[in-house]
């Protein structure tokens, strides 16, 4: 590990102070030398570290950081809090709320929650104790607690930051006191989420530094040294990789156009789990872009400012705006603008604009009425672009350097005009093999396969919600985990859709899966889903539940996750014989004791 | 006893049993429960589209290959997608009559069930449904058996499909010899339950069946190859007597069928490379009456089952069985398994194979309407809905539709008053086109790709553009109203019968031919190899100038296949066994 004496004694340390090193580190863990050498890197470049042991009890006064979180947002904005927390001094507790004892509320004085929101409003998986123990009558007073929150969602959605909104809610009639008001994000959350937590930070430090005499964590040293290869590589700094692969996945005759991506992660060290997530950057289509110039009838090189940087307003629609998902408050803003009556009236009515905004890109609304804007007012009223997440397909246990997708291209007629996702059609399409791409992993440990091999687990994906499973296989395999394993799956037809097919008859062949059931819905005159195969399995489902087994779901949010969970429940009664409200009670124990796990978009 | 077999065919006459280690087929033909397999377990696995490997021989013998779309067979691979699975059914169809309500309910079900959406006469007389997903199977079998048609035993170690002239025109003496042929055909079929167990949900019978009892003809195992059966009414030879191992020629007197003439050991299929295997006509065994027909199918059949090769399946056809033990051994064999003696054939004469296309009148009175059906493949393709076509004739047709050993189709048994009507029909949806050449007609290829397994080369894709080009040589040497028996098979195993052409051409790699000459019209003389792996142009230039010596070099009206041997081209194949490798 370290170079050898005669060198050392040459252009570095005497011999003295190389024992005296020796002597002190002989005892280190891997990771505690690993520390150290940051921590000295850091130091030979003049860095001021305030550094404590970490043997220094926990004091009184904790700021407790807690997250719901379903794709990993607001975990990640709840880390990074945390961390700028604690390199002010301030003495941190970080948790996902489905870590954290519900009850437990009434110990703590500073609370600051970051909280998503699922689709209809419901609160993310690892939220729902918390979200319900708040709100019900067993909830204690909270008189003694300050509290912010901050609030991740979608306009385009009715209940848009709801479960945000329910903590504050919660907490403020349980007579808890706001440190500062709540703040709602959209999609592009980053600036806000910043502006509020510097903003928490020094208030908090300012009711906390007194009573704080110490810190718990020693901010990790940052210069210099990489404590865990390809960790510096994040959303905003992500890894520049390379596409290595693009292939068809569903047969000529499909309806539909599924890639299996394959990207090469070289020397990054970039490390991922199976279940982890890969975000990726993309630039809009450069045609898609001349259009909607020209629809606007401005110009392309006329001069925009996006967050305090000049850049031609092409360039901007390219790269930094998002032009392929419509936010209702563009509908709002191009009716205003327009006065068209059709758009005012859609504005007025958010389910209708959401559903609108669903089918209608950037351009398609531009054309739909006519205005006058200037470059830059159209450019203030456009989100900026987000990195889409895509579950990763591949466990690193097979497939090493490189990093595995399944990634459906989202495409769609508009008044005959094909329409594309940015980010699906980026990768599927219009990046060449050898091209690069920006990516980040994002953790997400909402959604893990059981530490035990021995046990059992029921994957529900269809369509590209099969791609984790791709990843939990392998790893099973890798790490030649006993424990049985049983797959569903679905799309439309079994001859052009049945994605990674020769891989599952491999699995099946080894014995690694021990069940795989099909759900095509458009072979036969009835159509036929995951769930109906699961209610057809119900009693097998049961015994494997009752078994240990883990429960995974995967793939489309709005209704296959609910027709499942809906069936889940239907079987939990019959075969449990319990009533529905027990057979519900059944599921959230799972969930809680994380047995099952979501992953739905 | 012991030698080996390759020893055995080419030294004269050798044991009657020949032993050694069974050949696989054998042992999962013993461990089928008499055809069942597993095949219902396959029909639930709903992770493939295809049958697990006993079963994949197994669902032949009722009437399925397993076959997949070859043309996407490596995108499928890279789409981490199994090939696309499909199977291809050949109905049981003795003597190819089929009624106009059976047609339009097979008409729908191609439409509607199978991928190509076409249905293929091919040269067993029959059609065959391509293109048909494992869902969709028991629905063919349950809707084929709601029209009174099955495919029992038309693939597979069996005796298959039993073919007989199409001939509407002898009328009455077609009428008899077709009713032979279905007795043959059910008299020789499996007796197990399987089919009707597995597709159409038969009632399993009670207990389980005797070993010995349930398959008397045919046996627990089976026979050791696929057999193929005839009756012929001459002088026709449309069903090619030699390319079939058991053949009845219709002998008849005062106009009434009395007896047959019986040739056995036909075959066409042979393997590249191999010098124990090749074409062989069948030989004469004699004259029966008709009371002791039966009863001679039996024993051809009991003699080949029990005497065939069953270590080498390369040499397990009744050709030869009869080139091995000799031809007498096996005739005694027969007719002491038959109680009978043969007596001396009677004189007969094949003078035609191909259908007489366009209008004939009958024997009756009734009127025949044979359609060239190129190829055999009844598809809609923009400007020629064939497949239409025939379905609108026979919503309407009273008579009945004969499909022929040359892939076309008879209208059979018009009313004088109907003609107009029919022919109206044919003609706007293209069934009949009076600018088709002789030589069109004269030409045959079978399946090959993209469905067939087998296939090698490409056939049925490949020759209507090289019929034009061929008919692009007979005019140049002036020769347009003349034509040459030209056939292309994929592999070598026969479907196409190129082994009984003037011209044959068999598929030995993607765009590469072995071609053969020196057949005859008659269908009587198999022809030899001339070159070896000619590509396409390769073969127009060696018919260009084979042509060309033939428009000046041959005495008056001598066929093609004629002059070339004489002209010394090529060799007589006289005995396939001695001389057809030579």
């Amino acid at each position: 590990m370290l170079p050898n004496q005669q060198n050392l004694q040459k252009t570095m340390l005497d011999a003295e102070q190389l024992t005296s090193l020796q002597h002190s580190i002989g005892s280190y863990s891997p990771l505690q030398l690993a520390w150290a050498s940051g921590y000295l890197a850091a130091k030979s470049e003049g860095a001021s570290l305030s550094v404590s042991p970490s043997v220094v009890a926990l004091p009184a006064a904790t700021l407790t950081i807690l997250f719901g979180s379903q794709t990993g947002n607001a975990k990640g904005v709840a880390k990074a809090l945390a961390a700028q927390a604690q390199a002010q001094g301030l003495s941190v507790d970080l948790k996902s709320m489905s870590d954290f004892k519900p009850k437990s509320i009434k110990n703590i004085t500073h609370l600051l929650i970051v909280a998503s929101t699922n689709g209809e409003g419901e609160a993310p998986d690892d939220a729902i104790a918390l979200h319900e123990f708040l709100a019900s009558k067993k909830a204690p007073k909270l008189e003694n607690l300050q509290y912010s929150v901050l609030a991740l969602g979608d306009t385009s959605y009715e209940f848009f930051c709801q479960t945000g909104k329910d903590f504050d809610e919660s907490l403020s009639k349980l007579g808890a006191k706001q440190i500062t008001p709540r703040v709602d994000c959209d999609v592009d959350y980053d600036a806000d989420a910043t502006a509020w937590s510097d903003t928490i930070i020094t208030k908090a430090k300012a009711l906390l530094g007194s009573e704080s005499t110490a810190t718990n964590v020693v901010a990790m040293p940052t210069a210099g040294a990489t404590l865990v290869a390809g960790a510096q590589y994040t959303k905003q700094a992500p890894y520049a990789a390379e596409l290595s692969l693009s292939q068809k996945i569903t047969g000529r005759d499909s309806a539909k156009d599924v890639r299996h991506i394959e990207i090469d992660l070289a020397e990054s060290g970039i490390t991922y789990q199976a279940g982890d997530a890969l975000g990726v950057w993309f630039e809009n289509d450069t045609s898609l872009v001349t259009e909607l110039i020209a629809a606007l009838n401005l110009s392309a090189d006329e001069k925009v400012e996006i967050a305090g940087t000049s850049l031609s307003f092409a360039e901007a629609l390219t790269s930094t705006l998002e032009i392929t998902q419509t936010a209702v408050n563009f509908i709002s803003f191009w009716a205003e603008q327009s006065q068209d009556k059709d758009l005012l009236a859609l504005s007025e009515d958010k389910n209708s604009a959401r559903q609108y905004a669903g089918n209608h890109q950037i351009v398609d609304v531009v054309k739909a009425a006519s205005a006058t804007v200037t470059a830059q007012d159209f450019a203030d009223a456009l989100r900026k672009i987000t990195p889409r997440l895509y579950s990763i397909a591949s466990s690193q246990a097979e497939a090493e350097e490189e990093v595995h997708l399944t990634v459906g291209l989202v495409e769609y007629h508009e008044n005959d005009q094909l329409r594309s996702g940015g980010a699906s059609s980026f990768l599927g399409k219009r990046l060449e093999e050898g091209g690069t791409v920006k990516v980040f992993i994002e953790h997400n440990d909402n959604f893990r396969l059981p530490a035990n091999g021995d046990t059992p687990v029921i994957m529900i994906g269809p369509g590209t919600g099969i791609a984790p499973f791709r990843a939990f296989m392998q790893e099973r395999e890798a790490t030649a985990a006993s424990g049985d394993n049983w797959l569903f799956f679905g799309d439309q037809t079994f001859t052009q859709d049945f994605l990674y097919q020769v891989e599952w008859q491999g699995y099946l062949k080894s014995g690694l899966l021990t069940n795989l059931d099909l759900a095509f819905s458009r072979d036969q005159a009835e159509k036929i889903y995951v769930q109906d195969r699961l209610r057809e399995k119900a009693s097998e489902i049961f015994a494997w539940l009752e078994r240990g087994a883990h429960l995974y779901i995967c793939g489309d949010m709005s209704r296959m996750a609910k027709d499942v969970e809906l069936a889940l429940v239907d079987i939990i009664s019959e075969h449990g014989k319990l009533s529905t409200e027990q057979a519900q009670d059944y599921l959230k124990e799972l969930r809680n004791a994380k047995r099952f796990q979501k992953d739905v978009y | 006893m012991t030698t080996t077999n390759k020893e055995t065919v080419l030294t004269g006459p050798g044991p009657l049993i020949v032993e050694g280690k069974q050949a696989d087929n054998e042992r999962l033909k013993a461990e089928s429960n008499f055809l069942r397999g597993t095949i219902v377990d396959d029909l639930k696995d709903q992770t493939t589209g295809g049958f697990t490997a006993d079963n994949y021989h197994i669902i032949r013998t009722h009437g399925m290959y397993q076959q997949d779309d070859r043309d996407i067979r490596t995108e499928r691979s890279k789409q981490k997608l199994e090939p696309l699975h499909n199977v291809m059914l050949r109905a049981r169809m003795p003597g190819g009559i089929i009624k106009p309500e059976q047609w339009l309910a097979i008409d729908k079900f191609a439409q509607e069930s199978t991928s190509y959406g076409s249905i293929r006469l091919t040269t067993r007389q029959t059609f065959q449904f391509h293109g048909v997903l494992k869902p969709n199977i028991k629905l063919m079998h349950q809707t084929l058996n709601s029209i009174g048609i099955d495919s029992i035993a038309t693939a597979g170690d069996v005796n298959r499909n039993v073919l007989c002239t199409s001939n509407p025109i002898e009328s009455e003496l077609h009428q008899e010899a077709y009713e032979w042929a279905i007795k043959i055909s059910e008299h020789l079929l499996p007796n197990t339950r399987a089919y009707a167990e597995i597709w159409l949900d038969g009632e399993k019978l009670e207990g389980p069946e005797g070993k010995e009892t349930v398959e008397p003809i045919l046996g627990s195992n089976y026979l050791p190859r696929k057999f193929k059966t005839t009756v012929v009414i001459p002088p026709q030879n449309d069903i090619d007597v030699h390319a079939n191992d058991l053949n009845f020629i219709a002998i008849a007197k005062d106009g009434k069928l009395v007896g047959f003439n019986v040739l056995v050991g036909g075959g066409l299929a042979m393997t590249h490379g191999d010098k124990s295997t090749y074409p062989r006509k069948a030989d004469d065994f004699g004259y029966v009456p008709l009371a002791k027909t039966l009863d001679v199918a039996t024993a051809v059949v009991t003699t080949q089952r029990d005497w065939g090769n069953r270590v080498n399946r390369k040499n397990a056809k009744t050709k030869y069985t009869l080139d091995r033990v000799g031809v007498e051994t096996f005739k005694s064999e027969v007719e002491k398994r038959a109680g009978i003696t043969f007596e001396t054939s009677r004189p007969y004469e094949f003078t035609e194979r191909g259908d007489r296309i366009g209008w004939v009148e009958g024997f009756d009175g009734k009127h025949h309407l044979a359609l060239f059906i190129e190829n055999g493949r009844l598809l809609d393709t923009p400007g020629k809905p064939l497949k239409s076509g025939v379905a609108e004739i026979a919503k309407i047709h009273q008579g009945d539709f004969r499909m022929t050993a040359n892939q076309n189709l008879i209208v059979a048994g018009v009313a004088s008053e109907d003609k107009a009507q029919i022919e109206a029909i044919a003609r706007e949806y293209g069934l009949m086109n009076d600018t088709v050449s002789k030589q069109r007609k004269d030409s045959m290829a079978c399946v090959a790709f993209p469905t067939c397994p087998l296939a090698m080369a490409e056939a049925e894709r490949y020759l209507p553009g090289f019929v034009t080009d061929v008919e692009g040589i007979l005019a140049k040497h002036n020769v347009s109203d003349e034509s040459i028996i030209l056939r292309v098979t994929g592999c070598p195993n026969g479907c196409g019968r190129a082994m009984l052409a003037e011209i044959g051409l068999v598929g030995k790699g993607p765009g590469k031919y072995n071609m053969h000459l020196g057949g005859n019209l008659a269908g009587t003389r198999v022809p030899k190899m001339y070159k070896e792996n000619l590509s396409e142009q390769d073969i127009l230039d060696e018919m260009d100038a084979l042509v060309g010596r033939w428009s000046t070099e041959r005495t008056s009206n001598e066929a093609f296949g004629d002059f070339t041997i004489r002209s010394g081209i090529i060799a007589e194949v006289k005995n396939s066994k001695r001389d057809f490798h030579d």
